[in-house]
């Protein structure tokens, strides 16, 4: 079966890419398979310049999913740039590099810092962050404001395609869609975490320090799928899904539902070789029901 | 670095850790080894079962107790429900175990080592003083509450002088650090090894620094991934940066951790 994808101009050899924040900077995955056998690495939130994050706690389980306040730590672009792309198989697996920044002018700055990089095959913005005071989930939840942040990466983004990260924590995802396509962006991954929090009626305080956090893993699939639905039929970019794969049928009905690829997030937590598998088990499971072709396949849901 | 791994191996045997282990909920867990070599005393793995679905979510960490050619050994507490679903395995029962995960103890041939052990933090010095080279140097200070049955402490007393302190009330736990004061100046010159409650870890922390002791203490944060990739079980190093406890750790060296 022919697995590659093609993202707005981002080829990958099979759909099965790791969500950003899920997979370290991806080498932390290398001993429990080959980063090669993947279509893509997402690599944590880069800003421009380190981050310490939030205080602890910052994660909570809760069912069927996980609620987390990391507050984008990270090592910032410079360093990830310098110390850990040159370990990453890119020529082999398109890395694409996720960015944070609190402002259009950084964000900008930014895209050009990463673009340049040869490692760094594209871009994917993150406008949907609910973790972070400045920016983040804002820019998100205002089409003409993440028009602009879309628009400020592009133009700095040379040739490198750009894929802009949505967030579900809107009435209406399909605006904000529809606003980032009109601004340029080559592709969009949704979803981002959904806003949830955890309590303990014992000690009578909040599982997060941060109080609120972003709730991803199985629990949220339900409203994944119905997000790529909406976006994948209301935009003509590509559509990249996530939000609680957890197995190869869960793909499949991403792709069902109009997704071009697929990122997993949480269920690499699960067990660190999931991405892995999947990537194998892919083909397999749609073999298995019938499917010959990913591409007659993908978007082909029967409705009504 | 030994390779690391992660596999589905069945469960050789889970009971209560000896006739009181049931009341108190300590545990012995067997697993077959899933190709761990070369595990360094103080290295953990996480641990969890294909049946449990989603819900436990994640994985649980424990520190490797013994790492044998055919099985690896943990010792556990039940602290809640991932804990607890531990205890209803079955034999022959798959588990999902990545590792050997993180950074060891130090071993230091030459130098007198103290080990202090509160509780359940006893279950990795079982492997360092079964792999030590020197094991004469090894000394054991172990805190316990639940009978000392209930721990691998016999396991250990076969292989370096162990010597025990069982608080039965709060009001015991002052003279419990008086005798880790003790021991501690004593190791002048060597190291000290500490696995347990925060609090104990920081009264070493604090007793080796005063003494002039070189001491390591191992963390138990709350982990998620284990391989340094979810940025969940940070702790702060002194410069107040944030390092993942599991990558970085679970071994630190006292002064180089916030406590
Ligand atoms: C590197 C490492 C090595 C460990 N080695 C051992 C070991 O050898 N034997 C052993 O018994 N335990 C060990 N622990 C602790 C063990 O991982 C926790 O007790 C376990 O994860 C709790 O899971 P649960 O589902 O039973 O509890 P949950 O239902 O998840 O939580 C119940 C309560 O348990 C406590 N708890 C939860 N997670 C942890 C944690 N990571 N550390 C301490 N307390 C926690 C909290 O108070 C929580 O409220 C280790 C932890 C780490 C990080
Ligand atoms: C611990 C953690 C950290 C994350 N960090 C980022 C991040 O830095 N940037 C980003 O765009 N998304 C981040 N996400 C969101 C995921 O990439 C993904 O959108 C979300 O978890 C939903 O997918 P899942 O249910 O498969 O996990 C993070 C998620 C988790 C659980
Ligand atoms: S447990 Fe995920 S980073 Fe340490």
């Amino acid at each position: 079966m022919d697995l590659r994808v093609d993202l707005g101009g981002l080829t990958l050899k099979n759909p099965v890419m790791t969500a950003s924040g899920t997979f370290g900077y991806g080498l932390e995955f290398a001993p429990y398979g080959d980063l090669r056998s993947l279509g893509g690495i997402v690599v944590k939130g880069l800003s421009l310049k380190p981050r310490e994050g939030n205080p602890v706690p910052r994660l909570a389980e809760t069912p069927s999913g996980m609620l987390n306040a990391i507050g984008l730590q990270n090592c910032g672009a410079e360093r990830f740039l310098k110390s850990m792309l040159p370990g990453l198989p890119w020529r082999e697996t398109p890395v694409v590099a996720n960015l944070y920044a609190c402002d259009t002018l950084e964000f900008a700055e930014l895209a050009g810092l990463l673009a340049s990089a040869e490692g760094v095959a594209a871009l994917e913005v993150n406008i949907s962050c609910p973790n972070v005071q400045a920016g983040g989930v804002l820019f998100g939840q205002d089409p003409a404001l993440a028009a602009r942040v879309t628009e400020a990466v592009k133009a700095r983004a040379g040739s490198k395609p750009v894929m802009v990260k949505l967030s579900p924590n809107v009435t209406d995802i399909v605006a904000v869609a529809k606003a980032v396509e009109g601004a340029g962006a080559d592709a969009i991954s949704l979803i981002n975490t959904l806003t949830g929090m955890a309590v303990d009626v014992r000690t009578r305080k909040p599982r997060l320090a941060n109080v609120v956090g972003g709730l991803s893993g199985p629990a949220i699939k339900p409203v994944a799928l119905r997000c790529v639905w909406q976006v994948s039929r209301a935009v003509s970019i590509p559509v990249v899904g996530m939000g609680g794969i957890s197995s190869a049928t869960d793909a499949l009905e991403f792709i069902l539902v109009g997704a071009g690829a697929v990122q997993v997030g949480t269920a690499n937590f699960l067990r660190p070789d999931f991405s892995f598998r999947l990537a194998e088990e892919l083909p397999l499971a749609a073999q298995a029901l019938g499917i010959t072709d990913l591409s007659t396949f993908r978007g082909s849901l029967a409705v009504g | 670095m030994p390779h690391r791994h992660c596999r589905d191996v069945p469960v050789l045997a889970v009971a209560p850790a000896g006739p009181e282990g049931l009341a108190n909920g300590l545990w012995r867990l067997e697993l077959e080894n899933p190709g761990f070599t070369g595990v360094k005393p103080g290295q953990f793995a996480m641990l969890r079962p294909p049946a449990w679905g989603f819900d436990p979510l994640w994985a649980r960490p424990l520190s490797i107790s013994r790492a044998l050619d055919d099985r690896i050994v943990f010792h556990f507490l039940v602290a809640g429900r991932g804990t607890a679903a531990f205890t209803r395995l079955a034999p022959g029962e798959p588990v999902t175990v990545w590792g050997p995960l993180g950074q060891g103890f130090a071993v230091e041939p030459g130098a007198p080592t103290l080990l202090v052990g509160g509780g359940i933090g006893i279950a990795p010095f079982v492997e360092y003083a079964a792999t030590h080279p020197t094991p004469g140097k090894l000394a054991l200070l172990f805190g316990h509450r639940p009978p000392r049955s209930c721990y691998p402490y016999d396991e250990l007393g076969a292989m370096i002088a162990v010597e025990s302190f069982q608080d039965k009330t709060p009001e015991d736990i002052p003279r419990f650090v008086e005798l880790l004061e003790k021991r501690i100046a004593e190791h002048a010159g060597g190291l000290v090894l500490a696995c347990g409650p925060t609090p104990l870890l920081r009264s070493v922390k604090n007793l080796a620094d005063k003494h002039g002791v070189r001491a390591q203490v191992s963390l138990e944060n709350r982990m998620a991934c284990g391989v340094g990739a979810c940025l969940g079980c940070v702790a702060e190093n002194p410069e107040g940066h944030r390092v993942q406890t599991c990558v970085k750790g679970p071994v630190f060296w006292a002064d180089k951790v916030t406590l």
